[in-house]
């Protein structure tokens, strides 16, 4: 057996923050065969990116390798000077990350930050290096390199950019790709593009990868073996097959429960209770011990080893220990979760909100005189109906409009044409002064919670707004009064209110944000991508506060999102967004499992799939979605489409019933 | 019965003392609200702030001395008939420094000069002329042989001082001391030792080190200038620390008046500018471009001009020298606010166009708040950062401007002492053989501590009007500790 490619050996990173000291890698090893995919999963705030940033010796000024080796093909990266590596980075490691907009220098062409690279490490200059700048480009999948290679990180959408990320690390023919968060901030379609690009670039040069993120999904799909980080430590390795069938650790096997999706759909999703503990602290025992529902007297005295669970697989934890009887059975008597009573299906329930035919369109002004010179269609004529206590899940794409579909629901931007029909009033016609007083019953929580909520503002005053603006409370007691009330309402202590927002994790700002949306006892809530910028374990607990919340109070929802497993969890009912538009209208059950457009059709088989039994074969699909500005002709779906026809160009498709409820704009689908 | 004076009240004297009633109020305002006054009491925690504020204490004393005023009444013509005030107003600093204002030099002299900076045809007694450097009237007068005695006399004298400022420095910690330890209800030597150690939770050791140091300047500075003009004499003979003195006023009133001016139109124009967008956006940038494409000094100039004009044309209004030069000092404060919110005005507007898209924005307007209430509430509190921060550095620009402006011509009025005329002379005095430095000198070693201690104040509430800012810095030496611990491990856990 030869030597691994990357070895990490006891690696300790600290940071200072204040005048404290956080432990954010404390002690991990593992190791990277050659063209071995390796992911390492947590949740944000367990390490996982300073992990990366120190193997690239790339740490803030703050953060320092205290001890430990890190060697690659037996060099230790440690002890290296800076000069030399330099030749390391970018030539035999190679990293990509998260956003691929931020990665990018906005004022350099493309091309030429992919020459950088291969003018530093290989000193290919002139037209060599734009020869290989091509086939590099022409590697990646860039459609039309040639001209590609003269734009703009601004001229390129999001999963151009990725693309461009990956040929400038590939440039030199790394040995080991870090990718940190590689699809994140992108779209599923764009994420299966690229992570199949990925696959396909490792396939061909053989490299190693290191793959970060907190999306089992993705690991379920691309990784040969699996390290799952919590607090600073690794707490379990094994081979993916094994550690998605038999996760060792409590904490992988919470982390895989919580991942919502419809078999979970009548209970609520298994949470981890708490959050990461900070890391400045001097640990005694275990350090997922606080949140673990398998705790025992010794997990709080004794810091548990890492020992061999079976072949391939490590765990740290005492469920492992030595002495423990029938490791194997310790999970077997754990209760099944309380299930959820579903309200008993009112028949044809009256609809809470109808949204008939709603444009919103934003000019596009050239010019000295600022003349409009066209129209952004973000919402080009859509119609939807909610029930009352029913939710309904909008999905789509960023930038088929649904946020601004959203927003203008709750008249936050104005409509062009349509009616917002709310308890059969027309919100579109309202004037200033009776639109204020019915904004009680439609509130909207955004998908933001850092940017949500004021900093300078207290949560106290942040709740309190909304029932001071719609004049709920008069006293300032009473206003105390209900803003307890609400913070319990959300699981929140009352004395937090005293706090400032910046005091709070994602999953309790989001709860703020929730508390302050109820405060006006609202029938209609637009939920904004509530849980993309949280967590798994996190996320499980906003969906199941949301669901209850829902069944107390009989709220109805209209949940905007591009997280299907979200859908698959909450919705009654699913709307499919493309540019501007509805194409799929139906309930939960008939869009998800019997999608009818193309578009639904690839958008599903693109989401990663932990149980490689529902994996579907992925449908491509071509570009990216084009400018609502100019929409193609006839289907706006048909330029990317892989039943497209010569028909589909000459009109937009009408609506087609394939059976009661479910409607679909396709002229390809029959009744 | 007459008072033998009567107070007067000059415009910038009301100003000023609405500003320090003004402040009076928000203090008790905040002190009975706990979430308001706990930024402030993050400033007190903060060291380089407490200094700064110490040695803005004293600038601001001097200034509040210098602006009360009043008229000394003359002796009556006649019993029974009406009581005739003096034209001359003085002020509080007037009278303290009565022996500053009252001893002038013919012309130069070096700080600590018992000589004249220049020679001079001088008679002797036997009807010979001879050029020489002239005693001075005032400086070292009571020396015999000044050659001799003089060193020997200022070393005295700051002996005198520091002993004095000893003094002085001892009875104000004790009695802080002792009005911390009545506080905390402790012993007043554990609260001393506590202080000294630096165990204190406010950063009282630094103030009280400032105020030391302060005192055993200024005082050893106030006794010698008792004999001699400790920072020299400029080309009319008037004492240069007299006139650094006064300029202070000047220099806080110019600094303070006109950013009261400028801020409203700042904060008004440009978040409405920002968050209303459209048409009051496009009018709002229209004015200030306009505004700020016109030359400033050429605007402030015909401004200046136009308002002498209607003074000489209604010399009546003014019935002293003082009260038509404090006028044109009110004036110019106006016009310069007036001319300056332009650059803060752009600055808070693109802010608010960055602060309107964010989210709890939009969920303000949800609850259906009105635009006024969210700029108040939201808005306003997270720009706040930028107007301490402009408004600031301003504060030199605007001392500075003054400079220019006299320069010009179109600045204070001659009469008023200011930093600008002061550096404004100095240009010519540097020219001299030898050469003059002491006005210039006196002048920037002023400003420089005045406008120092205020950037390091402000940057003090600024950071603590930020809730999310914390102490976030690297105590010095965590590095060394740290590397020190990493190898010990490394050597206790052998591979």
């Amino acid at each position: 057996m030869t030597a691994p490619l990357l070895q990490v050996d006891d690696l300790r990173t600290w940071v200072a923050s204040g005048d404290r000291i956080a432990r954010a890698v404390d002690g991990i090893s593992f190791s990277i065969e050659r063209g071995e995919t390796f992911a390492l999963v947590g949740e944000s705030g367990c390490g996982k990116s300073l992990t990366a940033l120190s193997i690239m010796r790339l740490l803030p000024d703050a953060g320092a390798i205290v001890s430990g080796r890190v060697l690659l093909d037996g060099v230790d990266l440690v002890g290296l000077p800076e000069r030399r590596m330099r030749d390391v980075r970018g030539c035999k490691i190679a990293m990509i990350f998260q956003e691929p907009g931020a990665s990018l220098n906005p004022v350099m062409s493309v091309g030429d930050q992919v020459r950088e690279t291969l003018g530093r490490h290989l000193g290919i200059t002139g037209a060599a290096a734009d020869r290989r700048v091509l086939e590099l480009f022409e590697a990646v999948g860039i459609p039309d390199p040639a001209r590609r290679i003269g734009e703009f990180p601004f001229q390129l959408s999001g999963g151009l950019k990725q693309r461009v990320m990956i040929a400038a690390a590939l440039a030199c023919e790394p040995q080991l790709l870090i990718a940190d968060e590689p699809t994140t901030a992108l779209d599923v379609t764009i994420q299966a593009q690229v992570l199949e690009l990925l696959r396909d670039v490792q396939r061909r040069t053989g490299m190693s990868m290191l793959l970060i993120t907190h999306d089992l999904g993705v690991v379920a799909e691309t990784a040969d073996r699996v390290a799952v980080m919590y607090a600073g430590e690794i707490v379990e390795t094994a081979p993916r097959q094994i550690f998605f069938a038999r996760p060792a650790h409590p904490y992988a096997r919470k982390l895989l429960a919580s991942v919502p999706g419809e078999s979970c759909r009548d209970g609520p999703l298994a949470v981890i209770r708490g959050s990461v503990p900070p890391l400045w602290q001097a640990f005694e025992g275990c350090r997922f011990a606080d949140r673990c529902d398998r705790v025992a007297p010794v997990c709080s005295q004794v810091a548990p080893a890492f020992r061999p669970v079976a072949a391939g697989q490590s765990a740290r934890c005492h469920l492992y220990d030595a002495d423990t009887e029938h490791p194997g059975e310790v999970f077997a008597n754990v209760p099944p979760p309380p299930r959820f009573a579903e309200p008993a299906v009112v028949t044809a329930p009256d609809a809470l909100l109808e949204v008939e035919d709603l444009k919103i369109h934003f000019p596009i002004r050239k010019g000295l005189l600022k003349r409009v010179v066209g129209q952004v269609r973000a919402v080009d004529g859509i119609s939807l109906t909610i029930p009352r206590g029913r939710t309904l899940a909008l999905v789509g794409e960023s930038g088929c409009g649904k946020t601004t579909a959203g927003k203008g629901i709750v008249r936050l931007l104005p409509a062009v044409a349509g009616a917002i029909r709310f308890e059969g009033v027309d919100l579109a016609q309202l004037k200033q002064a009776r639109l204020r007083r019915r904004r009680r019953d439609f509130q909207i929580i955004f998908q933001d919670p850092f940017a949500s909520l004021n900093p300078r503002m207290r949560v106290l005053e942040i709740v309190a707004e909304g029932i001071g603006a719609l004049d709920f409370a008069t006293t300032a007691c009473e206003r105390e009064a209900r803003v307890d009330m609400l913070l319990a309402q959300v699981g929140l202590a009352p004395d937090m209110k005293y706090r400032y927002p910046h005091e709070f994790s994602g999953g309790q700002r989001q709860r703020i944000a929730i508390a302050r949306a109820l405060a006006v006892n609202p029938k209609l809530i637009v939920c904004d991508e509530p849980t993309s910028a949280l967590d798994v374990s996190v996320q499980a607990q906003i969906l199941n506060l949301l669901r209850e919340l829902q069944q107390r109070l009989g709220l109805s929802y209209l949940f905007i999102t591009h997280n299907i497993s979200v859908v698959e969890f909450l919705a009654h009912e699913v709307a499919v967004m493309y540019l501007g538009r509805i194409v799929e209208h139906g309930s939960a059950h008939d869009v998800l499992h019997a999608p009818a457009h193309p578009y639904t059709q690839a958008l599903l088989s693109a989401v990663p799939q932990i149980d490689a039994a529902s994996r579907r074969s992925i449908v491509r699909l071509q570009g990216d979605i084009p400018s609502p500005a100019s929409p193609p002709p006839g289907c706006h779906f048909q330029p990317r489409c892989s039943k497209a026809q010569a028909d589909c160009a000459a009109a937009y498709p009408a609506e087609v019933a394939v059976s009661p409820g479910h409607r679909v704009r396709c002229i390809h689908t029959v009744e | 019965m007459t008072l033998g004076f009567r107070a007067v009240i000059l415009w910038t004297d009301a100003l000023v003392l609405a500003l320090v009633a003004g402040v009076l109020l928000f203090a008790a305002y905040t002190s009975r609200h706990e979430h308001l006054r706990a930024p402030w009491r993050k400033v007190a925690r903060s060291t380089s702030g407490m200094v700064a504020a110490t040695v803005l204490a004293a600038f601001f004393a001097v200034g509040l001395l210098d602006s009360m005023h009043w008229q000394r009444a003359l002796p009556a013509d006649k019993a029974g008939g009406p009581v005739r005030y003096s034209p001359a107003v003085l002020s509080v600093l007037d009278v303290l420094a009565e022996s500053l204002r009252s001893h002038p030099e013919r012309t130069f002299s070096a700080p600590f000069a018992v000589h004249g900076h220049t020679r001079e045809t001088a008679s002797q007694p036997d009807g010979t002329q001879v050029r020489e450097y002239p005693r001075l009237k005032f400086g070292g007068r009571h020396l015999a042989d000044p050659e001799r005695d003089r060193d020997a006399d200022i070393a005295l004298g700051v002996l005198q001082g520091i002993a004095l400022a000893s003094i002085a420095w001892l009875a104000a910690s004790g009695l802080i001391t002792g009005i911390s330890a009545t506080r905390s209800g402790r012993r007043f030597d554990e609260v001393s030792r506590d202080l000294w150690s630096g165990r204190l939770d406010s950063p009282l050791r630094a103030v009280l080190v400032t105020l030391g140091v302060q005192l055993c300047v200024l005082v050893p500075l106030a006794l010698l200038s008792g004999r001699y003009h400790v920072f020299g004499t400029d080309k009319v003979g008037q004492d240069v620390f007299y006139l650094t003195l006064k300029s202070i006023r000047t220099a806080l009133v110019i600094g303070t008046v006109t950013t009261l001016v400028m801020l409203p139109f700042a904060l008004l124009l440009g978040l409405m500018a920002g968050y209303f967008r459209g048409w009051v956006d496009d009018l709002i940038q229209y004015l200030y471009t306009t505004l700020s494409s016109i030359p400033g000094v050429l605007l402030i100039a015909a401004s200046v001009l136009m308002m002498q004009v209607y003074m000489d044309t209604h010399s009546e209004i003014f019935d002293s020298v003082t009260r038509r030069a404090d006028f044109r000092l009110l004036f110019l404060c106006l016009i310069l606010g007036v001319t300056s919110w332009t650059g803060l005005c752009r600055l808070l507007r693109g802010e608010t166009l960055k602060l309107r898209e964010l989210d709890f924005v939009h969920a303000a307007q949800a609850f259906g708040v009105g635009p006024w209430r969210i700029m108040l509430r939201h808005i306003l509190p997270n720009v706040i950062h930028i107007v301490i921060i402009t408004t600031v550095l301003g504060f030199s620009g605007l001392v500075l401007a003054e400079a220019v402006l006299s320069y010009v011509g179109v600045g204070v009025d001659p009469a008023m002492n200011s930093f600008g005329t002061m550096i404004n002379s100095a240009r010519l005095e540097m020219a001299r053989e030898p050469i003059v430095w002491w006005s210039l000198a006196a002048a920037f070693l002023f400003m420089f501590v005045l406008v120092l201690s205020a950037n390091l104040f402000a940057d003090a509430v600024r950071d603590a009007l930020d809730p999310r800012i914390r102490a976030q810095f690297v105590r010095p030496g965590v590095w060394q500790h740290l590397a020190l611990e990493a190898t010990s491990r490394r050597r206790v856990t052998p591979r």
